[in-house]
């Protein structure tokens, strides 16, 4: 049985962890960095339902830390999503590496 | 009821394939922008799917109501707003740490791998209940404190985000009306 298998979701949560790392470090737009962040939280999101499913005594938790983490990425990207509009205003690039203006 | 099981198996694979077949289009190198939230849109249905397998729908409906519903259509909104083909265009190609970024991923992604095939989960078979109720009289009780400040993160960032969206100086020239006038 697959779905009872503990491996799958955690070699699953590592593998959106390790893409979200790749996005991250890659780093072409502000767009792609925070999707890959989304990648990140959502790999922990899946690790903190796997073990309340598997090994917490009270299931619950595990949820509450998932809904918790959603709300934050939600918040994260409406933060970001504007901050890149704003950004893309005053430099008119999308490259985070050319905002370079408090570097020395 | 064999033939059930061996559906509910068969989705479950599905979304397995579905969560990694969308990261990977979320990360890739392509040019279009636009396939990257569509990659992201996949990858969160496949999530809602496992969180599903793991016992609780709330969450999977969650997942796909905030993932799905909002998340991506911020993200479209602002690739519509902000990205013109021409910048796409020159950003799309030259991804610049590539080769650093696929070691660093290696590098994360084998020894997490490793360390969790070789460890011994004392893993239980009971299924939990799917309900709300406790969940939610959880999140009045236990977890009131973090409930309440989650909410007014949540408040500051609407707010922080139309004030940078607006550029922040937009009252210089347009002064609002003085009360001479009335």
């Amino acid at each position: 049985m697959p779905s009872e298998n503990i491996y799958i979701y955690l070699l699953l949560a590592v593998f959106l962890f390790a893409a979200g790392c790749y996005g991250m470090i890659q780093r072409r737009s502000f767009i792609r960095m925070l999707i890959s962040v989304e990648l990140i939280l959502n790999g922990a999101a899946l690790n903190f339902m796997t073990f309340s499913r598997f090994t917490a005594p009270e299931p619950e938790t595990g949820r509450i830390f998932t809904l918790f983490i959603m709300g934050l990425a939600a918040t994260e990207a409406a933060i970001i999503v504007s901050a890149s509009l704003s950004v893309y205003r005053k430099y008119f690039t999308v490259d985070p590496d050319d905002v370079k203006d408090l570097k020395l | 009821m064999n033939i059930l099981n061996a559906l509910s198996e068969i989705l479950f694979v599905a979304f397995a394939i579905m969560t990694v077949l969308g990261a990977c289009l979320a990360v890739r190198r392509v040019v279009m922008l636009m396939h990257t939230v569509l990659g992201l849109a996949v990858c969160m249905m496949g999530i809602a799917g496992l969180y599903f397998f793991l016992g609780s729908m709330f969450l999977s409906m969650m997942q796909v109501l905030i993932y799905i519903g909002a998340l991506c259509v911020v993200l479209v909104f602002g690739i519509m707003i902000s990205y013109t083909p021409k910048e796409i265009n020159r950003m799309g190609i030259t991804g610049k740490h590539m080769y650093l970024a696929l070691t660093a991923c290696i590098l994360v992604c084998i020894p997490m791998g490793i360390l969790i095939i070789q460890s011994d989960w004392h893993a239980v078979t009971t299924v939990p209940s799917g309900e709300i109720g406790p969940l939610g009289s959880m999140l009045l009780y236990q977890y009131c404190m973090a409930f309440e400040l989650i909410s007014v993160i949540l408040l500051i960032g609407i707010v922080g985000s139309i004030i940078l969206s607006r550029g922040g100086h937009v009252a210089d020239d347009s002064v609002p009306v003085s009360v001479e006038d009335h």
